[in-house]
């Protein structure tokens, strides 16, 4: 087998990689405590109501993380704007030319795993930042979590007196009540969840496959390309 | 105006029927009480009750079942049923209303042309609008006739319950008869919503008071509902909130959690997301409320509550799958099917890289 040379390069600037772990966490501790919330676990307790205080731990955390989430979400946002290319907006806004093709390609090579030619393959390179399935992905999960923010402050909004939440407090009513808004929290949650499944193998796939340092380049910015 | 000094005050009427003085000042700190009003209120009501003349008003029913009547003829202090009810029956309600046929539409039109933009117009039931509106016909013409014909000259609308504030019953899937909340159908008038199923009586006497007493409709919600009686949860007000918040619940209704009066939550109680003021005043005189009798809020003051998914457990059904799979079933499917894939990926990229290697 013969070696191979690899070109380090700067890809995931340091916001992103807070963004990005600040993100993860909070995401992994609002559906662990969502799913407390929609469906308790039965505690056997000879403790009364006043000496625990359990499921409101419970939805502290979880309205915690939500702030968490949210300033993370902050930080993105204007991370697209003033970030390098592989941050930038703009990568993740899909349907050019260049964009579709990418997509094919990873849809067919990628996904279905059919075979390539390495030598003839020129957009092997777009794969430094994210390729097109990924950032359409990504751009999907933004409109889930705004779904998230929107109906989970507006349910929150009756909890508070602070002006933030309160800004959301139209959106229940809007969807014809508590029920609705609740429902569609509950689903987002298992949409979002699914994707992040997928993302968490395929990065892996990419970091086996490609040896590009996918795992590692969320920890310390750098991925590999192969020197043509 | 002409018309109105000849009217009697509600203080006259009062006075008429034979209550004291006492009596209307107790009357008048209670109403203030149940508005959440501060106590210098309670002097403004008994100004306005003693001055104003009294309020016209026509009370239609439509597609219902007149238990919102049933609850505010049921409220708390007898001057709410004696005078308020008693007065405002003479202009026009079917249910109590002593006259019949002719004379009580000719009752009706008197009001409605003696008293134009100055009556309140107050609405019980959902209107059909299927089949041009026939499955609901007063006096020979349709309900919506009927409705847009007395809200034309109407000061403001009052929906009582929720068949006129959100369609109730008759608007569940596949809802036969069209049936119509009252806000879809008027938008020129003040309206207020009063939803329930029914409403508490106290909260239907309140409005009323609120409306006679100052002029206008009290502050309304988003949602066009009375704040001071659905700006909060029934959970928020919940004396078993406690056992909530230390995450205690009833697992079954036979069970030991439930004698010992732990949170609904688990068996449906749908407290959590229905705003109405029955953990506070309560129902019949204050006795009990749902809750207080061991069994969970169905949430019949919000819209749409028919078709909310099953009343005794906790997750909705999601639409379109369904009454069985609640969006942790499909939730948890859907995770299997991706857990399938990903393996079945992982090892044809595995097999693929050896086939490679060893054609290398």
């Amino acid at each position: 087998m013969k070696e191979k040379e690899f070109k380090r390069i700067y890809v995931w600037q340091l916001p992103v990689r807070i963004f990005h772990w600040v993100n993860a966490f909070s995401i992994v501790v609002l559906a662990i405590t969502g799913i407390i919330i929609a469906d308790p676990p039965a505690l056997q307790s000879n403790h009364e109501a006043y000496e625990t205080y359990y499921m409101g731990y419970v939805r502290v955390t979880h309205f915690i993380a939500a702030y968490f989430f949210v300033a993370a979400m902050l930080l993105r946002i204007y991370w697209a704007f003033v970030g390098n290319k592989f941050a930038h907006w703009k990568s993740f806004v899909p349907f050019t030319k260049k964009w579709f093709s990418n997509l094919f390609y990873v849809i067919k090579h990628d996904v279905f795993l059919l075979p390539y030619n390495e030598k003839k393959s020129k957009l092997l390179h777009i794969k430094v930042g994210h390729n097109s399935l990924a950032s359409f992905t990504y751009l999907i999960m933004f409109i889930l979590a705004l779904i998230m923010v929107f109906t989970g402050f507006g349910l929150y909004a009756q909890n508070t007196s602070w002006w933030l939440p309160k800004l959301f407090s139209w959106v229940p009513v809007y969807l014809g009540g508590d029920f609705t808004a609740r429902l569609i929290h509950h689903i987002t949650m298992w949409l979002m969840l699914f994707l992040i499944f997928i993302h968490i193998y395929f990065v892996i796939f990419h970091d086996v496959k490609d040896k590009d340092g996918e795992v590692s380049s969320m920890i310390n910015g750098h991925k590999f390309e192969p020197n043509k | 105006m002409a018309v109105t000094s000849k009217r009697e005050t509600y203080l006259e009427s009062i006075l008429k029927m034979g209550y004291t003085r006492r009596d209307f000042m107790k009357f008048a700190t209670y109403m203030a009480a149940y508005m959440g009003l501060e106590n210098s209120a309670v002097g403004q009501i008994a100004h306005a009750l003693e001055k104003t003349p009294r309020l016209p008003v026509i009370w239609e029913h439509y597609q219902e079942c007149t238990c919102c009547s049933e609850s505010f003829i049921r409220s708390d202090h007898p001057i709410v049923a004696d005078i308020i009810l008693d007065k405002i029956s003479l202009d026009y309600t079917e249910t109590l209303m002593a006259a019949a046929g002719e004379q009580a539409e000719a009752a009706k039109h008197d009001t409605m042309k003696k008293y134009h933009g100055e009556y309140i117009l107050c609405v019980e039931g959902s209107i059909p609008l299927g089949d041009d509106g026939n499955y609901c016909c007063i006096a020979g013409k349709t309900a919506i006739e009927q409705f847009k014909e007395a809200a034309e000259g109407a000061k403001a609308i009052i929906a009582w319950g929720s068949c006129a504030s959100n369609g109730c019953v008759q608007s569940a899937k596949p809802n036969p008869t069209d049936a119509t909340p009252i806000h879809k159908l008027v938008s020129d008038k003040p309206l207020i919503r009063v939803p329930g199923c029914p409403p508490i009586g106290e909260v239907m006497a309140g409005v009323i008071v609120h409306v006679v007493a100052f002029g206008r409709l009290p502050e309304l919600d988003g949602a066009k509902r009375p704040k001071a009686f659905y700006a909060k949860r029934v959970h928020d007000s919940c004396y078993r909130r406690a056992y909530y918040d230390a995450g205690l619940f009833v697992e079954s209704f036979d069970d030991e959690n439930a004698k010992k009066g732990y949170c609904l939550y688990k068996v449906g109680c749908k407290g959590p997301m229905t705003y109405n003021a029955c953990g506070t005043i309560k129902w019949n005189n204050g006795v009990s409320f749902p809750i207080q009798s061991g069994h969970g809020c169905f949430g019949c003051s919000e819209d749409n509550f028919w078709d909310n998914g099953p009343i005794y457990e906790r997750l909705t059904a999601v639409p379109g799958f369904g009454i069985e799979h609640t969006a942790d079933s499909i939730g948890k499917a859907v995770t299997g099917a991706i857990a399938v894939g990903i393996g079945a990926h992982a090892i044809a990229s595995t097999i693929k890289s050896k086939l490679k290697k060893s054609e290398n």
